[in-house]
């Protein structure tokens, strides 16, 4: 589990994030939206560690992030994977090599036990016949799966996402969020997603933190998010083409149906 | 400018600080210190060969030049032309051509890895970066570069010998006959030394400027182009200081 208590950030004059708290549960994915400029990415760099916080805590399973030197952090920042936007895949390397370099890095174990281990996340990946192909080489649809593998070969405690859908078609898209989906509740992982797209919204956040201007301003589930009433945050989905395409919201009626039945009220009266 | 100057050189030192860590795994550290050793000597090897060749062949050319007086024997030229390779032209003259080879790369891809966040993708994996990335580097240049030197004293030398003969300014046996000429072997300890500061300085400040790049592309370019501009000042620098202390 990962809890923030009270994080503020400045650059400058300027307070990026005002007093965040949140709790994120681990199985769950843990989305955080917002428009561009509302802090998420700083927040999710604050989480990791690659900023520091002005004041705050971040707290993985009790560990208090934010009082640790840069030498006890170590530990934790091994349970920590991470996929960036642009997956960050190290350019000298190979498919292979990218995904064994924490291997090579942090375990003890043999090259051949190492290599099946590469094999294993590769295959959980769908990853097949790019061992040897270098991230130039590949698609970004495959770079962002190698950066999905390179960030579980450890067996990480918490994945941290950001943008994971950012130049992928619609179709790939839902190929990345299903896998992160999967990977969440298969290694019963704490993730967190940083995102602006609304059919990853729909379709993996079991937990949706909508920040706006450095605040949190709503928290909730995605079956919650369409009944919201929040004013800024219906701006902010209903500015989405996934809730003005006729067949996506007939999709959506679907799921707010069943949203209404698992709540015990009728699908009728809410049509 | 000055707090600029202060800026940089505080963040400069914390930044050869932060090398010294205890390495998580040494062996990937001594895989990445073998391959720098590659990139910057083997790969610096033809363009060391190919001025050092030259320096030599116009150093006796232009020595014989001024020579005009017939009461100088030839054999000066060959204890010039050592001297002047030995002292200011190999280890000089080639580290600044690395400076602008070398320096430029290692500020470009720690640059490029920056910015598409290569390092903080390390930083997450708990690696500390400046230990794994930069250190290798200055290593590598702190061995490979007085080895470059002084097969770049020897070349110039070769070439200082085959223009005297080709030109038929000096003989091979007056050449050889002024080689050995009160040779002071202080020389080639100055030489190294100069080495071992200029190999330090051209791995360093790229390293600095391209870890701490910030931006897209065209900073990875401008921080190149300081980074080459800063080490080849600092070396005539250094140049300067070594010579006023140690001759």
């Amino acid at each position: 589990m990962i809890e923030l208590k009270n994080i503020r950030k400045s650059f400058g004059e300027k307070e990026i994030l005002k007093d965040v708290s949140l709790k994120m549960e681990a199985g769950k994915t843990n989305l955080i939206i917002g428009a561009s400029g509302s802090g998420k990415t700083v927040l999710m760099k604050c989480m990791v560690g690659l900023m520091n916080v002005d004041s705050g805590q971040v707290i993985y399973n009790n560990e208090d992030f934010t009082a640790m030197t840069d030498k006890e952090k170590k530990p934790i920042r091994q349970e920590i994977g991470m996929l960036f936007q642009g997956s960050a895949l190290f350019d000298s390397m190979t498919v292979e090599q990218n995904v064994m370099f924490p291997l090579d890095m942090f375990s003890n174990k043999s090259y051949k036990e190492r290599k099946k281990r590469v094999q294993e996340v590769l295959d959980r990946v769908q990853l097949k016949d790019a061992n040897n192909k270098f991230p130039a080489e590949i698609s970004g649809g495959m770079k962002k799966r190698v950066g999905i593998a390179r960030a579980i070969v450890l067996n990480p405690k918490y994945l941290f996402v950001d943008e994971p859908n950012s130049g992928l078609d619609p179709q790939t898209s839902l190929v990345i969020d299903k896998l992160i989906k999967d990977i969440t509740v298969d290694f019963n992982i704490t993730t967190v997603v940083n995102t602006h797209d609304m059919n990853t919204v729909m379709e993996s956040g079991d937990h949706i933190i909508y920040m706006h201007q450095g605040k949190k301003q709503w928290e909730g589930s995605n079956e919650d998010i369409i009944f919201s009433e929040d004013k800024l945050l219906n701006d902010f989905i209903f500015a989405s083409e996934f809730f003005q395409d006729i067949k996506e919201m007939r999709k959506m009626e679907v799921f707010r149906d069943k949203a209404w039945r698992k709540k015990g009220g009728t699908p009728s009266s809410n049509s | 400018m000055e707090f600029k100057l202060f800026y940089h050189f505080g963040r400069y030192l914390l930044m050869l600080k932060g090398m010294f860590s205890r390495p998580e795994n040494f062996r990937m550290y001594w895989k990445e210190f073998m391959h720098q050793c590659v990139e910057i000597g083997i790969g610096s090897l033809g363009i060391v060969v190919i001025i050092s060749l030259f320096l030599g062949a116009v150093t006796t050319v232009q020595t014989a030049y001024q020579l005009v007086s017939g009461f100088i024997p030839k054999s000066v030229i060959a204890q010039v032309v050592r001297d002047t390779i030995i002292i200011e032209l190999a280890p000089t003259m080639v580290c600044i051509v690395l400076g602008g080879v070398v320096g430029s790369k290692i500020a470009s891809e720690l640059g490029n890895m920056r910015i598409s966040e290569q390092i903080d993708a390390q930083e997450i994996m708990g690696i500390n970066t400046k230990a794994y990335l930069i250190l290798p580097k200055i290593l590598a240049a702190m061995v490979t570069i007085p080895c470059l030197v002084v097969i770049a004293a020897f070349l110039g030398i070769f070439g200082g010998l085959e223009a005297g003969k080709l030109s038929g300014i000096i003989s091979h046996d007056q050449f050889m006959e002024g080689l050995r000429a009160s040779f002071d072997g202080y020389n080639v300890f100055f030489a190294l030394s100069k080495a071992y500061t200029y190999s330090f300085i051209i791995s360093s400040i790229p390293a600095y400027y391209g870890y701490n790049v910030t931006g897209g592309a065209l900073e990875i370019g401008r921080a190149s182009t300081t980074a080459v501009v800063v080490s080849c000042v600092l070396i005539l620098f250094a140049d300067y200081v070594l010579a006023a202390i140690l001759l």
